[in-house]
């Protein structure tokens, strides 16, 4: 069984529609521990030495948030300057990270269709993810495609509801997955992915 | 010797520590501990005092008094208004109702309409005494069955002027008035004369708690002598008690008058915690008193009657009750607290019978019979509110829990702050602005009253005193906060808090680091020091004002902190061993140095390569 680290960030968690239902639906999983970043470092102090060691520990990285301009709330970048240290995450010496498995799971108010070629935002999500993509190669880690929940602001309690319980059973895939396909980089979102 | 004062105390407070404590065990209840202890005690049993129960009866009649004060302390003057219709509609509705019931069936036994009017009169009676202390030790005053039974309890008290207003004219005409009066030296005047004088009487107090009580309370407080706040506390209440008793009014209801009058200022907790021992010890010794009193002779002569007779009036009381209980839509289960509970009768109902006994109204015989009868009903009375508990009520209904909570909730805040100068009033703003009303408590009373005027819901009071926490809702409260200046103070809270309030969560200002030691080792799990934050934030300005970025300089800041907490865990351990106290402190010092100085020197290298990273550069 794989160990699953969901570093979560919300800068304001409490009045979140979406990203409160998709951990609550994951949170009692064996081998799944969240981090809450914005509860744990309200001033962006992060520990890096903390947050390092729960790394180490996890097979599968989830960064989970919500979609603020293409990409994620502060704190996420904050942790991501800070953590992936030269010579620890990358460069000489930088192999604490390599062969493990990320991706972003994230809500985004627009609808799907809206995250297109032809939509009004141009791209998909996961080619607005280029920077994370890359960022997790450069680790030596293998970037999966994004989980998304899409349309929040008009979304209905039946839509959410299974979004949550896909949440979970990809979760738990994943974590159970002896192998995890390479196939998988080749999709448009994880949410594609019948289990 | 058995006479002395001393031997009397010994014998009533052993009784009372020998049995209450076994009353209570049993799940019985105070009250009944202390009648048993007075039957015990009584002349009936081992003697110890004789006939002068009923004197001190009188006496201690007093505990009755301070105990409508606190319960109008608890009633602010809203309250009491909300509850009018129901003080007016079921309490008079109970009086009237019991005393036609009582006075149809005496008239239809043969006795006279006066005889039977005056007993009647006094049968519909309950006792205050009884009943609030049973719903106090149950915590069901704020239930239906709790609010509806003060409503009657009070009607009744004001019922009890008309009454004694009413018996003199039962004097059969043509017999003079010999023996005592009632007492009430305005009897002379005319009924108008009278009247004006009650109503000056009653505003008189009004206006006293207004205007005068609590700036005298002020500067009492401010001499800080704690005896002397009590001194005060007690003038207050024998003064209107005997202001009433000089216009023919109960004093209970004056003293309850005065209470609702003070039940807004902030000296509200501090008198509560200051009166109820005396209340506790004036009604226990009533509750003893009113044991040893039973005639057990005369009862033993007419066993028949006297049980027969008693148990009719328990049961008569209670049916009309019921009926009254129903109208008022009262569930089953709290119907029937409601009405066993007020089935006795009540211990004014003595004044009455003595009354009407000096007036030649009753004889002597059916005196003594009435007051047998009466204060059997009292003692029987926990033993059937018992039984209602334990056999009766787990059959009808559920006990409404969750309405019990709702009040508990709104009635009690979550946070406590002790200590309201600059530390505690900057914490309670910062609460207050994010929708959090913390309940305060401070024992500056010119600080007190200045909060107050802002609009602060600040208590007065020693918050070291676990009676005072607990009048302040320390049992059903979350957090406390304590913001006293003082250190040894400071201490002391943390003391109380832990023994009676386990439940509470801790967070203790501390002067220095030293203080902070101190209260480590008492193992509270929050401190904080009241220096380190403004004084690093002074710091990082001063870098600033040098040229420093203000965003690395809040970073050091941060860790700044963190370390020096840090050390203050490692320290704590080696604090005792003196020595290596000292180097361990020099140790840390230049840990705290190393670490800093080296990172800024190293421009964040080492922890911290995200930003710039030399060795990157360098690769």
């Amino acid at each position: 069984m794989k160990k699953v680290l969901i570093l979560l960030a919300h800068p304001k968690y409490e009045h979140s529609a979406i990203n409160q239902v998709l951990a609550d639906s994951v949170k009692d999983l064996e081998n799944v521990e969240i981090r809450d970043l914005y509860e744990l470092y309200p001033d962006f102090n992060i520990d890096v030495q903390a947050e390092q060691e729960a790394l180490v520990m996890a097979d599968i990285i989830i960064w989970q948030h919500p979609v603020y301009w293409y990409s994620a709330p502060p704190l996420l970048k904050q942790w991501i300057d800070l953590v992936l240290e030269f010579g620890w995450a990358y460069g000489p010496g930088g192999i604490f990270l390599k062969g493990k498995y990320i991706f972003n799971a994230v809500s985004s108010g627009g609808a799907k269709d809206a995250y297109s070629k032809e939509g009004r935002h141009g791209h998909t999500l996961k080619e607005f993810f280029l920077p994370f993509y890359q960022t997790a190669k450069l680790c030596n880690m293998t970037y999966l495609p994004p989980f998304q929940v899409n349309g929040t602001h008009k979304i209905n309690v039946e839509d959410l509801k299974s979004a949550a319980e896909a949440y979970r059973r990809l979760v738990t895939f994943l974590r159970d997955s002896e192998e995890i396909s390479k196939e998988l980089t080749s999709l448009d979102s994880l949410n594609q992915l019948s289990i | 010797m058995e006479d002395s004062f001393l031997f009397q105390a010994i014998i009533y407070l052993a009784a009372a520590i020998i049995c209450v404590p076994i009353a209570k065990k049993l799940g019985m209840g105070s009250v009944l501990g202390y009648l048993l202890a007075g039957i015990i005690i009584g002349p009936y049993a081992l003697e110890f005092i004789g006939e002068e129960g009923e004197d001190i009866m009188h006496f201690a009649e007093f505990g009755v008094v301070m105990m409508l004060f606190l319960i109008g302390l608890e009633l602010e003057p809203a309250k009491l208004w909300q509850m009018r219709a129901m003080i007016t509609r079921i309490g008079l509705s109970q009086v009237l109702l019991t005393t036609g019931a009582f006075f149809g069936i005496m008239v239809g036994f043969g006795f006279s309409w006066q005889v039977s009017l005056a007993v009647s009169m006094s049968l519909s009676l309950s006792s205050t005494a009884i009943v609030l202390q049973s719903l106090k030790e149950k915590n069901q005053l704020d239930s239906a069955a709790g609010k509806n039974s003060f409503a009657v309890l009070l009607m009744q008290d004001i019922a009890v002027i008309p009454m004694l207003a009413i018996i003199p004219l039962l004097v059969v005409a043509g017999e003079s008035l010999s023996g005592e009066h009632h007492g009430s030296p305005i009897e002379q005047f005319a009924g108008w004369i009278q009247t004006l004088f009650v109503i000056g009487a009653v505003g008189l107090v009004v206006l006293l708690g207004r205007y005068a009580f609590v700036p005298l309370l002020r500067i009492i407080a401010k001499t800080r002598l704690r005896e002397l706040f009590v001194a005060c506390a007690l003038l207050i209440v024998v003064g209107i008690a005997f202001l009433m008793e000089l216009v023919g009014l109960s004093p209970a209801l004056g003293t309850f008058l005065a209470g609702v009058v003070l039940a807004n200022s902030e000296f509200k907790h501090e008198l509560e915690s200051d009166l109820d021992p005396f209340k506790g010890l004036l009604l226990g010794l009533f509750f003893i008193a009113v044991g040893a009193s039973i005639n057990f002779g005369l009862i033993g002569e007419n066993a028949g009657r006297v049980i027969s007779i008693t148990l009719g009036i328990l049961l008569l009381k209670t049916l009309i009750l019921l009926g009254i209980g129903k109208y008022a839509k009262l569930s089953l289960d709290q119907n029937l607290i409601f009405s066993i509970g007020l089935s006795q009768v009540g211990e004014f109902s003595f004044v009455t019978y003595s009354f009407a006994s000096q007036l030649q109204i009753l004889d002597k015989p059916t005196t003594e019979m009435l007051m047998a009868i009466t204060a059997i009903s009292m003692t029987i009375t926990p033993l059937l509110i018992l039984l209602n508990e334990k056999l009766i009520l787990p059959r009808v209904g559920t006990l409404e829990k969750t309405e019990k909570e709702a009040d508990e909730v709104n009635e009690k805040n979550g946070v406590i702050i002790a200590g309201f100068s600059h530390f505690g009033s900057t914490i309670g703003r910062f609460l207050r602005a994010n929708g959090i009303q913390a309940t305060i408590l401070d024992s500056d009373s010119d600080r007190v009253d200045l909060l107050r005027k802002m609009g602060f819901k600040v208590y007065y009071g020693d918050a070291t005193r676990a009676d005072l926490l607990e009048s302040a809702g320390a049992h059903e409260a979350k957090i406390l906060i304590s913001a006293i200046d003082n250190p040894e103070t400071n201490y002391l809270l943390v003391e109380t808090v832990k023994k009676h309030f386990p439940n509470l969560e801790l967070m203790v200002r501390a002067k220095n680091r030293g203080d902070a030691y101190e209260l480590m080792e008492m193992e509270v799990p929050n401190i904080y020091r009241e220096h380190l934050d403004s004084s690093v934030r002074l710091g990082k300005d001063v870098l600033v004002k040098l040229g420093f970025r203000a965003h690395t300089v809040h970073r050091l800041a941060q860790n700044f902190i963190k370390y020096d907490e840090a050390a203050l865990k490692e320290l704590v351990k080696v604090k005792h061993d003196q020595k290596e106290y000292i180097s361990s402190v020099r140790r840390t010092i230049e840990m705290q140095e190393a670490l800093l100085s080296s990172e800024l020197n190293r421009q964040f290298t080492l922890n911290d390569q995200a930003w710039d990273s030399e060795v990157m550069k360098g690769k």
